[in-house]
């Protein structure tokens, strides 16, 4: 309360004390933020976890041969999807032989061509912003000119080419990826011998980066094999028999499982499970397949 | 004899592997120009198949008008409600994928090591690649149940159903991106810090984190353009009502979904068909220009730590 005595110098005892403590709260909060961010990293694992488990629980049961083999019966309340897995692998084989050339070439060209400029990097926005073009806009743009100016109709080939753009950024970029991870010395030693530019990139670089492009373009080709809202305006029909030509109407898994699940009267629970087991299980499959066999070529190769 | 032909030979071979040389560079190039062409295609066919509904209806009308009755005689059509449906949706994916994603990022890219690492990462991509018809059947089977016994709504098609499912949906863009942000800061920044006596939590917060904002936010901002597009989880997930959603709890329709729903039945080449792209066309602007923002931020990041 009187006066106070003049303040006393910072004495160097309580300092170390001090220092401990706030060295402890430190530990302590960080402890604190790695559990917290631990958990957001343990929570999306847990979700991805459980959708394996879920579908795999309720849709592997109804798998079996006669379920993969036969058509649908019955307003598709019973039978099995035949035609949606085959329109699915005939739709993305079609966004295959589209997207993959005009892709690949596109990747090359960015890899062993392009300067950076003002074009380059318009370009390379270009590919960014396709990427993130809404699903359902692709399909508006495949409506508008496959279907309706091109009149292909609603059918496998408007679907496919719709499907082609959407996939076109993931097969440019991994093209382009793998071709920068191919050694400089393999081109300069083939350009040395006399080899032009492309016969290097044909028959050096390609080669090498062949496993790197063949995987990332079936990764997008995958996704574009799960895609549901692109192929409902330009491709798939609720029924339709086994097409006999491109401009044939298709069913489709993913359309096929959006029917079901949705649709008033419907159909038993195994069928739309064991439908998601199909989709999903393929989908992986091909990754996993695809992911393999690039680490398998990979471990080949040394440079 | 053979000398002479020997040499026209190879000097003909040079030639034509020139001349297929050139050529060969011309159609790669084109190619290269794809992605430009399929992006301005899609902008020119959106806006001429929207022309005769902004004559007809005008932009302003319909974006600021508050009803849809596509169907009525005269119809209306206002996209408010479909506005208001993609932001309440979006808003609650975002609440939930942002906060969630970047902490995981930051886990997996500062604490998380060796094979965990490695498997964290691949069950992250493979999140990414379940289609999202198979995520809204999950929400139909078990997220609107319980949505609608946990708040004691008759239906559990909600807007905050659709965000929820589309919130997962996003999280592996947001998670990817952001992880890569914080990868590219270089290692010396963090080891300046921790030999200043930082602890790793202290290192992450004071220095990698504002070193990778430009990337974190980034992510944040393709994962909204994620969330904006979806189209079949909102369409099988949010009930899709055609009144302007007041709270989460109701049911709303998206952009997206409206335009799923109800280009199946329209006339092709009527007003409604138009409309329907018109709002296609609002659409792609939103998320042309959330890329290209996203797009010029990244690459402001990628130039800073180029060396």
């Amino acid at each position: 309360m009187s006066a106070p005595a003049p303040a006393p110098a910072p004495a160097p005892a309580p300092a170390p004390a001090m220092r401990s403590s706030r060295i402890k709260r430190a530990r302590a909060v960080e402890a604190i933020a790695k559990t917290i961010t631990g958990a957001c990293l343990f929570l999306t694992i847990a979700a991805t976890l459980a959708i394996i488990g879920v579908i795999v629980y309720r849709g592997a049961p109804s798998i079996s041969w006669e379920f993969l083999s036969s058509m649908p019966k019955k307003q598709m309340t019973e039978g099995g999807i035949w035609p949606a897995i085959w329109g699915t692998l005939m739709l993305t084989l079609g966004t295959a032989l589209f997207a993959g050339p005009i892709g690949i070439g596109a990747g090359i060209y960015l890899a062993e061509y392009a300067k950076s400029g003002p074009v380059t990097r318009m370009i390379r926005l270009s590919i960014a912003n396709m990427a993130g073009v809404p699903s359902i806009v692709y399909g508006l743009f495949g409506l508008s000119l496959f279907v309706m100016v091109l009149k292909f109709g609603t059918s496998l080939l408007a679907g496919s080419l719709t499907l082609a753009c959407l996939t076109l950024p993931v097969i440019i970029g991994s093209t382009e990826e793998s071709f920068r991870q191919v050694p400089r010395d393999l081109r300069q030693a083939s350009l040395a011998l006399g080899a032009t530019k492309l016969r290097t990139i044909m028959r050096v670089v390609l080669p090498a980066a062949a496993p790197g492009i063949v995987t990332g373009s079936i990764l997008g080709l995958s996704r574009a094999a799960g895609e549901t809202a692109p192929i409902m305006l330009t491709a798939v029909a609720f029924f339709a028999p086994m097409p006999d030509s491109p401009f044939d109407q298709v069913m489709a898994l993913p359309y096929h499982l959006y029917i079901m699940a949705t649709q008033a009267v419907k159909p038993a629970p195994a069928i739309i499970w064991g439908t998601a087991f199909v989709l999903v299980g393929g989908v992986t499959a091909a990754g996993v397949l695809a992911a393999a066999w690039r680490s398998r070529q990979r471990s080949k190769l040394r440079w | 004899m053979t000398q002479p032909s020997d040499k026209t030979a190879r000097k003909g071979r040079l030639g034509f592997s020139r001349a297929a040389d050139a050529v060969v560079r011309r159609v790669i190039a084109a190619c290269g120009l794809i992605a430009v062409v399929v992006l301005a295609a899609i902008f020119g066919f959106l806006l001429v198949n929207a022309i005769k509904a902004i004559r007809e209806v005008g932009l302003g009308t319909m974006m600021a008008g508050t009803d849809w009755y596509p169907t009525t005689e005269p119809p209306v059509f206002g996209f408010l409600p479909s506005e208001v449906g993609s932001l309440w949706v979006t808003g609650v994916a975002l609440l939930l994928a942002v906060p969630i994603g970047i902490a995981a990022a930051v886990f997996l890219s500062e604490f998380a090591k060796g094979r965990f690492k490695e498997i964290a990462k691949s069950v992250v991509e493979f999140m990414a690649a379940v289609p999202s018809v198979v995520l809204g059947l999950l929400g139909l089977a078990y997220i609107a149940p319980l949505i609608s016994k946990t708040f004691n709504v008759d239906s559990g098609l909600t807007a905050l159903t659709a965000g929820l499912v589309v919130g997962v949906m996003s999280l592996p863009t947001i998670i990817s991106i952001a992880e890569d942000a914080l990868f590219s800061v270089p290692k010396e920044l963090r080891q300046g810090a921790l030999a200043l006596g930082n602890t790793d939590w202290q290192t992450t917060y004071k220095v990698v984190v504002p070193a990778a904002s430009s990337g974190i936010f980034a992510a944040a901002m393709l994962g909204l353009g994620r969330a904006i597009g979806e189209t079949m989880v909102v369409l099988m997930l949010a009930g899709n009502s055609g009144l302007i959603p007041t709270s989460p709890l109701q049911a709303a329709r998206t952009m997206t979904g409206t335009i799923a729903q109800e280009m199946g039945e329209v006339v092709r080449g009527g007003t409604h068909y138009s409309v329907l792209f018109a709002m296609g066309l609002v659409l792609f602007a939103i998320t042309f220009v959330i890329n290209l923002a996203a797009d010029v931020v990244l690459e402001r990041q990628r130039k800073k730590w180029r060396r």
